[in-house]
């Protein structure tokens, strides 16, 4: 059953990031994206991490990717154009590529602590214990401190995008816009 | 159980709550002009059927007769996809809703569809999904009126979105899980004396959701993105035939799941007002029946609430929505968290 539902989104998966990628449309590729989001999260179900499946639809499909959506509509942005791209890339890119994947899945499945998931198994180092008192016990207790230091990290962000869209003021008090007509 | 036996269960309970959502959403529909016409003094839909009670049907029924345009210069696929996922998204959220306490025979959880320990984040997570029927149609209808339309719309659900889901923190932090069910229990060891909104004191919370939802669902009065004298229909002005009527049927369903929400965190769920006051029955059938009575009852009375907003309200502007949402709501919010963590604290 586990593995039907796997397979099932597994592929969901994969044909929205090959489409993401073919479709010459903005609109079509961000809707892609979404299928791609969505999928993942009933991967992270199947692996009984529950709290993390809703948390990526919550921030990922609804938030994120609705600005995506947002700036695609306002900018209008036409079709792509398509080039063939050069040949240096199929002959080179491609094989590198499938070198680098191989790599990286090699040593991550080689890593220390890390090894293939199972399907449908929960958290194993707790059995019947739901996924959110674990992941806030690490995150209130244990690091607490790392905790707070991001979220400071995000508002000093916040702070930075609100002074940069801020319309600058002159001397004067008139914002520059206004003094200009 | 076995696989099949879940299946088949599974499938019947799908179809029951289903069929009773659709029907659910069709006398809301006549509630609201019902009500609202008598609010405006006059009688609402009386002709069809004894007090109007066959309106729905017909209403239906015209809606699959009209003739279905689709303008030239739209977009197609995705201008016939923004409907579904609006509708889909407001069926599919009634699935965590549980109606009763878990019971029924051999194992089998008469009353809810599925009973995940996550099902508040499931109901958020389906309701930001939704924003995307109201956005895509009116990017995809290529009309102006449709594309400010769903921009005014998909930002106040954004904004909203916020203060909704920081309205119930509060709750949660009560019950110390996401689950509806132990939400629900947490709350009505005495009646209505231990319901969030009165013994758990989060009536500033209940407040703050209830703003949220009117504006979550469209609803007045923030009903700005179909404002009529501005925008004539919003974002679905061009649908017509039963992909209007799909638009038309999430709304609905939008507002009986927020109803739903409402109910199972604020107001006690399927449990009875009266607590132990009432003596227990002696019959098995109408045990069975009693708890989906409170929550039918609660809901309607929360739909007449939604209803009677809307016949006395006037309708905000686009800045006062915007002002109401960031600066006064999700302040609140906040600010209603760290009261009820410092009272839990202190407790």
């Amino acid at each position: 059953m586990h593995l039907i539902l796997f397979f099932l989104f597994a592929g969901f998966c994969l044909a929205g990031a090959v489409n993401l990628l073919l479709q010459t449309h903005p609109i079509n590729s961000a809707l892609s994206l979404i299928v791609v989001m969505t999928s993942l999260a009933v991967l992270y179900l199947l692996l009984g991490a529950e709290f993390l499946a809703i948390a990526q639809i919550i921030v990922y499909s609804g938030a994120v990717m609705v600005l995506f959506t947002f700036v695609v509509m306002l900018l209008n942005a036409g079709r792509e154009e398509r080039t063939l791209g050069s040949r240096a890339a199929t002959r080179i890119g491609f094989p590198a590529v499938v070198a680098l994947f191989a790599v990286l899945s090699t040593i991550m499945l080689r890593a220390q602590g890390l090894g293939a998931a199972r399907l449908g198994q929960g958290l194993s180092n707790a059995p019947g214990q739901s996924n959110l008192v674990l992941l806030s016990q690490v995150l209130f207790h244990e690091l607490l401190l790392p905790f707070e230091v991001t979220s400071v990290l995000i508002l000093i962000a916040i702070l930075g995008a609100v002074a940069i869209a801020r319309a600058e003021t002159s001397p004067s008090g008139h914002a520059e816009g206004t003094t200009e007509k | 159980m076995t696989i099949l036996a879940f299946f088949l269960w599974s499938l019947a309970k799908v179809a029951v709550v289903t069929v009773v959502m659709l029907m659910g959403i069709a006398y809301t529909v006549l509630l609201e002009r019902k009500l609202v016409g008598r609010i405006q003094n006059r009688w609402g839909p009386s002709r069809v059927g004894p007090f109007g009670l066959l309106q729905p049907l017909v209403d239906g029924a015209k809606s699959f007769l009209k003739e279905d345009l689709i303008p030239t210069a739209v977009y197609r696929p995705i201008y016939l996809l923004a409907p579904i996922i609006s509708l889909g998204c407001a069926l599919i959220a009634i699935a965590v809703i549980p109606f009763g306490a878990n019971m029924g025979p051999h194992g089998i959880d008469l009353f809810q569809i599925s009973n995940i320990n996550v099902g508040l984040l499931v109901i958020l997570g389906i309701t930001s999904m939704g924003v995307y029927g109201i956005a895509l149609a009116g990017w995809s209808s290529n009309n102006k009126y449709s594309l400010l339309g769903s921009l005014r719309s998909s930002a106040q659900l954004i904004s909203y979105e916020l203060a909704l889901g920081l309205s119930l923190v509060g709750v949660v932090l009560r019950a110390g899980s996401l689950n509806l069910r132990v939400i629900v229990e947490q709350q009505a060891t005495l009646g209505a004396a231990t319901w969030n909104i009165l013994g758990g004191g989060q009536i500033v919370a209940f407040f703050i959701y209830l703003m949220a939802a009117f504006a979550e669902t469209n609803r007045s009065p923030f009903d700005l993105p179909e404002a009529e004298s501005e925008l004539t229909g919003g974002y679905h002005t061009e649908y017509s035939s039963m992909k209007f009527a799909m638009f038309f049927m999430a709304e609905y369903g939008n507002m009986i799941n927020v109803g739903c929400v409402a109910t199972l965190l604020f107001l006690g769920g399927w449990t009875s007002p009266l607590g132990d006051l009432m003596p227990p029955f002696q019959s098995t059938l109408i045990n069975a029946f009693l708890p989906i009575f409170w929550f039918v009852i609660k809901v309607f009375l929360f739909l007449c609430l939604y209803v009677w907003v809307r016949g006395t309200l006037p309708r905000f502007r686009y800045d006062q929505l915007m002002n109401f949402g960031w600066r006064f709501l999700l302040p609140l919010a906040i600010l209603n968290i760290v009261g009820t963590s410092l009272w839990l604290a202190w407790r």
